[in-house]
């Protein structure tokens, strides 16, 4: 019998799509802040979707007393190595604080000292119970009777018209359902893309991962198909990472000061410099050079604090405490060996993603951006996440009040649904082709891994590679179209496949327009292996009738605002 | 990294589908819950703490060192407790109070 997809018609003010740290404090601005309606778009369950699912153990973007925003912005553009745009630091770096107070408002535990003031966790953290981080935020999202969630919808393409957005296309997750969903403005708060490269445990565990392995790029494709404007996507973020668990190492690295050593018992984080890519950077090298394995020194922690760290990963990480109690072997009597992980590509922590304004508007009108899908503005982590839903909610108001009286909702055309409508049954109707979509994936994964500077190539590539990458993704686009899903889940999951093989095309042509080496742990090209000043710029990217254009944009200077001049 | 499901125990209550954020579990031919894709658990664990009547358990995968351990939650208020069963069948718990932040 025919699968057919039943066509929903829905309309709100605001569709944000994804309900994960910037969707939802977007949706929670807005609804404080105004009469307006929005909608959630969400593809999993808010209460555990997204990159907080397992929980957060520290707000990471935090001013501590004696700091300012703009400490916090220099410090981001120097970890960056200048790639950063300042605007959007210093804006975000002014909301976190409101923002964090606003969650411990609405019951995130945060650690305070006998004075009640917040304990802080060197220079930008403070410590958190953040197991229930997302609980907390949907709870809270549920108070509003403006706010209306939908869970398990999987948004696919803007709805767009002369370079304006008037909503979007989804498919239910697990109904046979195709929505078509019109708004005033947009929000893209999705994640960034996990699983572009082979990860670092192939196997049984291929989504044993750090960053969400359900962030699929989904965000980011659907802009670089509506010819909205990315930025330094050639910024990957490689994490060093507890090995096997993929568990984040800065509650043992920062949390009880465990140094980096190399397998000799050097320490040698001092060697390589101390931003995030040189740290990254150090542990490969050490590795390369005959001296690994590496570990994070945690012999000799005391018994109570085994059982802190203990704790504190059953908040975030559950499987490192599993690992622990499951190897016999405490971290005080075993140093935690460390890895890089496969690149990621996530705003939150470097400058890839959309090319915003101030304001967090992408180069398409009515479209905004925030959390780890808007670029610029590394370093953001949770709180800059929820400061940027609020930069981002206030000028998505600001935009439909000035629309006040001509409103720009409106259906698109019978026939562009149609087409999209019949394109999506085409996939749950077809014959199984010789290639499932599982198989296009580990194949995607290999290409990049081995051609655009995966984890086997230890994160270098040559220009002459990244062209080979190139041409074999475009193959694999091509087998993309014969794809067969025999039900809805597995149509997500080829729509999630094509999602990923726009967003390599993408980064590979990022790659090989930056023609220098400027962020060594997380990308070196061997062409070019030094940093090169004149390459102070962004490298920006835009789909124009059907091709990607590669260009540079001079830095925006420090104290300015930026709008928009030539979308 | 995966889940394992007591049919035994599950109720079908469906809490565990609704909440997994890779949408990877279904229900079965008795409404029972079935991870269809069990190797594409994340490992967050948030079916396991929804689980009411503790039937989801989550363990480490061989090629990432999982020796055979389980891993199961009963939450009490505030209250989570972490109950560890190894392979041998010793047991340890830790429990951890959602009003205590971390230390670290």
């Amino acid at each position: 019998m025919k699968k057919e997809l039943d066509v929903i018609y829905l309309t709100t003010d605001f569709l944000i799509i994804g309900g994960g740290a910037a969707g939802c404090y977007a949706a929670l601005t807005l609804s404080r802040e105004s009469g307006y309606s929005a909608l959630i778009a969400e593809k999993a369950h808010i209460k555990r979707s997204g990159c907080l699912a397992a929980g957060v153990n520290a707000i990471n973007a935090y001013i501590v007393p004696g700091r300012t925003p703009e400490d916090y912005a220099a410090y981001a553009k120097k970890d960056a190595e200048g790639i950063v745009r300042e605007d959007l630091l210093l804006t975000m770096a002014q909301g976190v604080n409101q923002t964090v107070a606003q969650l411990e408002a609405w019951g995130l535990v945060i650690l305070k000292d006998e004075q009640g003031r917040y304990v802080t966790r060197g220079d930008r953290n403070i410590k958190i119970n953040g197991e229930n981080i997302k609980p907390i935020l949907a709870a809270a999202v549920a108070q509003e009777k403006q706010i209306t969630v939908l869970n398990q919808v999987n948004i696919l393409n803007y709805i767009v018209k002369d370079n304006r957005v008037y909503g979007a296309y989804g498919i239910g997750v697990e109904d046979y359902a195709f929505y078509v969903i019109s708004a005033k403005t947009v929000l893209c708060a999705t994640g960034g893309a996990a699983g572009l490269y082979k990860p670092n445990n192939p196997g049984f565990s291929r989504h044993k991962m750090w960053y969400s392995p359900f962030n699929t790029g989904a965000g980011l494709a659907m802009g670089i198909r509506a010819g909205a404007e990315m930025t330094t996507l050639e910024m990957r973020f490689v994490a060093l990472r507890c090995k096997d668990t993929i568990a984040p190492t800065g509650t043992i690295a920062q949390g009880v000061g465990a140094k980096q050593i190399n397998a000799l018992g050097e320490i040698y984080e001092q060697k390589y410099g101390l931003t995030t890519s040189q740290r990254m950077y150090g542990t490969t090298r050490e590795n390369q050079e005959g001296r690994g394995p590496c570990y994070l020194q945690t012999k000799g922690l005391t018994p109570e604090q085994d059982n802190e760290l203990k704790k504190a990963y059953l908040n975030m990480a559950p499987s490192q405490t599993l690992k622990w109690l499951e190897s016999g072997k405490n971290p005080s009597e075993q140093n935690v060996e460390i890895e890089g992980t496969e690149p990621y590509i996530t705003g939150g922590h470097t400058a890839s993603g959309y090319w915003v304004s101030t304001d967090r508007e992408t180069t398409v009108r009515g479209l905004f951006a925030a959390g780890d899908a808007a670029g610029g503005c590394p370093q953001k982590y949770v709180s800059g996440a929820f400061a940027e839903g609020e930069i981002a909610a206030r000028a998505a108001k600001n935009q439909m009040d000035s629309l006040s009286g001509c409103n720009p909702t409106s259906l698109p055309e019978s026939l562009a649904v149609a087409r999209q409508k019949q394109a999506l049954e085409a996939i749950l109707n077809r014959e199984p082709p010789l290639f499932r979509t599982e198989d296009l994936e580990e194949a995607m994964q290999q290409i990049m891994d081995t051609y655009a500077g995966g984890i086997s190539a230890s994160y270098r590539f040559t220009v002459s590679q990244l062209d080979a990458a190139a041409e074999k993704i475009g193959q694999l686009e091509i087998l993309s179209h014969d794809l067969q899903a025999r039900d809805m889940r597995e149509l997500v999951f080829v729509c999630e496949l094509k999602e990923r093989l726009t967003l390599c095309a993408s980064l590979i042509a990022h790659l090989r327009a930056r023609r220098e080496t400027r962020w060594p742990g997380f990308a070196e090209n061997s062409d070019y292996p030094q940093k090169d000043d004149a390459w102070l710029k962004y490298v920006n990217s835009k789909q124009i009738n059907g091709r990607l254009a590669v260009f540079c944009r001079d830095l925006v200077p420090q104290g300015e605002r930026y709008e928009h001049q030539d979308r | 990294m995966s889940i394992k499901i007591d049919k035994e125990r599950c109720l079908g209550c469906r809490q565990c589908l609704s909440v997994c954020p890779g949408s990877l579990i279904q229900p079965d031919e008795n409404n029972k819950a079935l991870i269809r894709y069990p190797e594409c658990c994340w490992g967050c664990a948030s079916c396991v703490k929804e689980c009411a009547v503790g039937a989801i358990s989550f363990y480490l995968g061989a090629d990432i060192g999982g020796r055979g351990s389980r891993l199961t939650v009963q939450s009490a208020g505030p209250l989570i407790h972490w109950h560890i069963e190894k392979a041998d069948g010793s047991r340890q718990t830790i429990t951890v109070n959602r009003q205590d932040a971390n230390q670290y």
